[in-house]
């Protein structure tokens, strides 16, 4: 009976999708306000058709219901209840279902915040998301269907793969694709925009929030994904250079770029062209990320399938980005730049710098990504770019990032003088000159990050100094120092949200050069009883212990780890045994610290418990990602308050 | 004044781009060839599900079809089952062996799943795993023909269909032995 009502629910939403965006289009055609609330109601029932869809989807995997191909695939009845819940979205069919449900959510919070607001945008902005919706619907009735039905019906289930039962699972994916998602909401306003022919800056201060909202969220995504791929795969590391990430990381790029440039398009009426380009990139990529790691063009460990699904990807995105990028040549005499670049050493020139920088790693990024596919249609032979190429050519890139991440808040728009050069930078720059020399007196022998830590200190001096004179500027007013601050992180919000962002990049970046710089690893083979030593930590092995958990065999060693003479601590790394599964997953054990995580994986044992393989990391400064993660949320918080100086 | 068609060299600049993805549906990632290929294949002897042994070195002198499956392997194996039946039934007159090899499971899973296809081809449960890991078997379903001197010599990966079985086996059973 569910395959039936969730299969008549997934088509019933696309009808209306599909008559949504229609009759969208023809109200703005003929001004109708009778079809236009024949649209919206269409959005309406389609978000709550999906809400229905998802509640069938929940309730069968509550219930086993393993008539159902995607539940008997992705849970049996040994699964824990929360990872029944986040089977949901552990593969394909299941996260196209959470992706349009997210759109239609997105979808009806623009129907509610703009139907009176923006008469001429709004028809077709509905129209742009409706439409989009009923592609991902079209995805879900065609050839990804998740209420597909399985004869012979089998007594249990496969199980969700091991690697996706983790907390991080819970998080990582919501957190992703309600960055991807949200993209949609600027992509419908520009295309609206020129659409209607209203190429300013309208379309861009009503979007801006979404924006900062869809790109916090990627970033939260990206941040979680490093964290579940360094607890759980216990290679010890966070970022890999892997498709799927790069597939998440290039829209975040161009949404980086994109956040930017509009501000030079706000303040001087320029890049209008380019500000629309970006958006559609930024959309296009998300569509372009999901393709790549669902189609199978590029090899993915773990599908065996390759369906239809990869033509209706490539033919949307087709779709999309001939139709956007011929609808703004077709209005391209509407956006000539209003203003003209006044000097070289100006703000929007920075800014420019950036956008080049970060387009520039965004096209690396998919050059390396999409290279195997190139070399085999250019040379026939399928080769790979690995880990050495992004690094080789990424770290400059972003290096100059981070001192484009000092000047551009900073440095005057049109031109600056010598005066706010000086009065700006002179002290951040002996600050990191300063800084870069004392570590190098401590030892600090690696240029690169040598030179990260001393870009790090400029760029956070600089904004130190910036606040320090505001608020105390404030404080001639009579307000003490805490109330000065409160009242100025209120007031320009937007400034010091974006402030405060940098200030979590800063700390991230930290973390980046900090781990790949200073991580230390050895692996060793220890008898009962015995001890290795790495970089001041003492791990002995005392011994395995064998268990039967609910869905998985699990042996689990012991070793007491200490710390010069501090008490020892034990941790217990572990091998899992999932049936469904060819070789075991190593589970790992670590204690995360300020400047250090001790951090142990379990590998070849003996089966009396003799002697096990062990590899040890002391990884350094990995905790600042997680930390940067944490400021980044509380300055994107500050910077989607309503801005108070524009409502005032 | 500028070349009015210049402006569309925005939306031409995609074409390339859609193209060469488009191309990408033509390879195939997977379509790594098993080291194993023209290769003796690793000798086996396990006991089947009724209780009889059976090993690669009784086989030799005919054409073995080794295909590794699990009860739990949802939805492929249960997939190309009929098929691997069809096959048995087809070639074992022709001197066609077909072996399946029953991975990481429980028996009376596996049990179930035999008599629901009424497999009647000798199926064994590889209790260690060491076959599967002598073949280099990724996941299940797996599946290879083994020709009669004993060497590999198509590997395929993912669900068997009737063609596949019969293209392989016909050009196996046209060599001279």
């Amino acid at each position: 009976m569910i395959p039936e009502l969730g299969y008549g629910a997934t088509v019933a939403a696309l009808v209306l999708a599909l008559w949504g965006a229609a009759a969208a289009v023809m109200s703005a055609r003929s001004g109708s306000a009778a079809l236009l609330r024949s649209g919206e109601r269409a959005a309406v029932g389609a978000f709550a058709l999906i809400t229905a869809c998802i509640a069938l989807m929940l309730y069968a995997f509550l219930t086993f219901d393993f008539s159902i191909q995607y539940v008997a695939i992705n849970t049996n009845r040994g699964t824990p209840f929360y990872y029944r819940i986040t089977a949901l979205w552990g593969a394909l069919e299941g996260s196209i279902v959470l992706w349009s449900w997210m759109l239609s959510i997105y979808t009806l919070i623009v129907v509610f915040q703009y139907r009176r607001r923006q008469p001429e945008l709004y028809p077709w902005v509905l129209s742009v998301m409706l439409g989009i919706l009923a592609f991902f619907l079209l995805v879900m009735t065609i050839p990804a269907p998740p209420f597909e039905r399985l004869t012979p019906i089998p007594p249990d289930g496969r199980g969700l793969n091991p690697l996706l039962q983790d907390s991080g699972m819970i998080t990582h994916p919501v957190a992703l694709y309600l960055g991807f998602t949200g993209f949609t909401v600027p992509f419908a306003f520009a295309m609206a925009a020129l659409i209607v022919g209203r190429t300013g800056e309208e379309w861009i201060t009503i979007t801006r929030r979404w924006t900062i909202i869809a790109w916090y969220f990627l970033s939260l995504g990206l941040l979680i994904g490093g964290w579940w791929s360094y607890h759980v795969l216990g290679w010890g590391g966070y970022w890999a250079w892997d498709p799927v990430e790069n597939a998440a990381f290039m829209p975040w790029l161009t949404a980086t770029a994109f956040l930017h440039s509009v501000m030079v398009q706000e303040r001087r009426r320029m890049l209008k062209l380019w500000n629309l380009s970006l958006i559609i990139l930024t959309f296009g990529l998300t569509i372009f990320g999901t393709f790549l790691t669902r189609s199978g063009i590029i090899g993915s460990v773990h599908s065996f399938t390759q369906g239809s699904i990869g033509i209706f990807f490539l033919g949307f995105l087709a779709l999309a980005l001939l139709g956007s990028f011929s609808l703004l040549a077709s209005r391209m005499e509407r956006l000539r730049a209003e203003g003209v670049l006044d000097s070289v050493v100006s703000r929007e020139s920075m800014f420019l710098l950036n956008n080049l920088f970060l387009v520039a790693a965004a096209f690396t990024v998919f050059f390396g990504t999409v290279f195997p596919l190139l070399s085999e249609a250019v040379r026939g032979v399928k080769i790979s770019v690995g880990a050495p190429f992004f690094n080789l050519v990424n770290i400059p890139v972003f290096l100059s990032l981070l001192f484009l991440m000092g000047v551009g808040p900073l440095i005057a728009w049109r031109r600056a003088s010598a005066e706010n050069l000086k009065r700006n930078f002179l002290k951040p720059v002996l600050a990191g000159f300063v800084a870069a020399a004392a570590l190098r007196a401590v030892g600090v022998a690696n240029g690169l990050v040598l030179t990260a830590m001393g870009l790090v200190v400029f760029v956070a001096s600089t904004i130190a100094l910036d606040l320090f004179r505001a608020v105390r500027a404030r404080r001639r007013s009579g307000d003490g120092w805490s109330a000065a601050t409160w009242g100025l992180l209120l007031r320009q919000n937007r400034r010091y949200g974006g402030f405060i962002v940098h200030l979590g990049i800063l700390v991230v970046a930290l973390g980046v050069a900090g781990s790949q710089a200073w991580s230390v690893q050895k692996e060793v083979t220890l008898d009962r009883g015995q001890s290795a030593e790495l970089a001041g930590y003492h791990v002995r092995f005392d011994g395995l212990s064998a268990s039967e958990e609910s869905n998985h065999a699990k042996v689990t060693g012991a070793f007491t780890v200490t710390n010069g003479g501090a008490g020892g601590d034990v941790l217990h790394p572990a091998k899992k045994f999932y049936p469904q599964d060819q070789s075991p997953i190593a589970a790992v054990d670590y204690r995360l610290g300020f400047f250090e995580d001790i951090y142990v994986v379990l590998g070849d044992f003996a089966n009396d418990g003799s002697h096990a393989t062990i590899k040890v990391q002391v990884n350094r400064m990995v905790s600042w990602l997680w930390m940067g993660g944490f400021v980044l949320t509380l300055g994107a918080a500050l910077a989607i308050l309503p801005d108070a100086r524009r409502t005032a | 004044m500028k070349a009015s068609w210049l402006k569309w060299a925005i939306p031409a600049a995609v074409v390339p781009v859609l193209l060469l993805l488009a191309y990408g549906f033509k390879t195939n990632p997977h379509d790594i060839p098993s080291p194993l290929l023209n290769r003796p294949a690793a000798a086996f002897s396990l006991t089947t599900f009724s209780g009889a042994p059976i090993s690669l070195e009784s086989l030799r002198g005919s054409v073995v079809v080794l295909n590794f499956w699990a009860s739990w392997c949802v939805p492929a194996c249960y997939d190309e089952a009929p098929a691997l039946e069809r096959t048995w039934r087809e070639y074992k007159d022709k001197g066609v062996t077909v072996v399946g090899v029953d991975v990481q499971d429980k028996e009376e899973a596996a049990r179930e799943f035999l008599a629901k296809f009424n497999h009647s081809f000798p199926n064994a449960p590889d209790p260690k795993g060491r076959v599967s890991v002598d073949y280099g078997v990724y996941g299940v379903p797996e599946t290879f023909f083994i020709d009669r001197q004993g060497r590999v010599r198509f590997k395929v990966v993912g669900g068997l269909t009737d063609e596949t079985a019969r293209h392989h086996l016909d050009a196996l059973l046209k060599e001279p032995s």
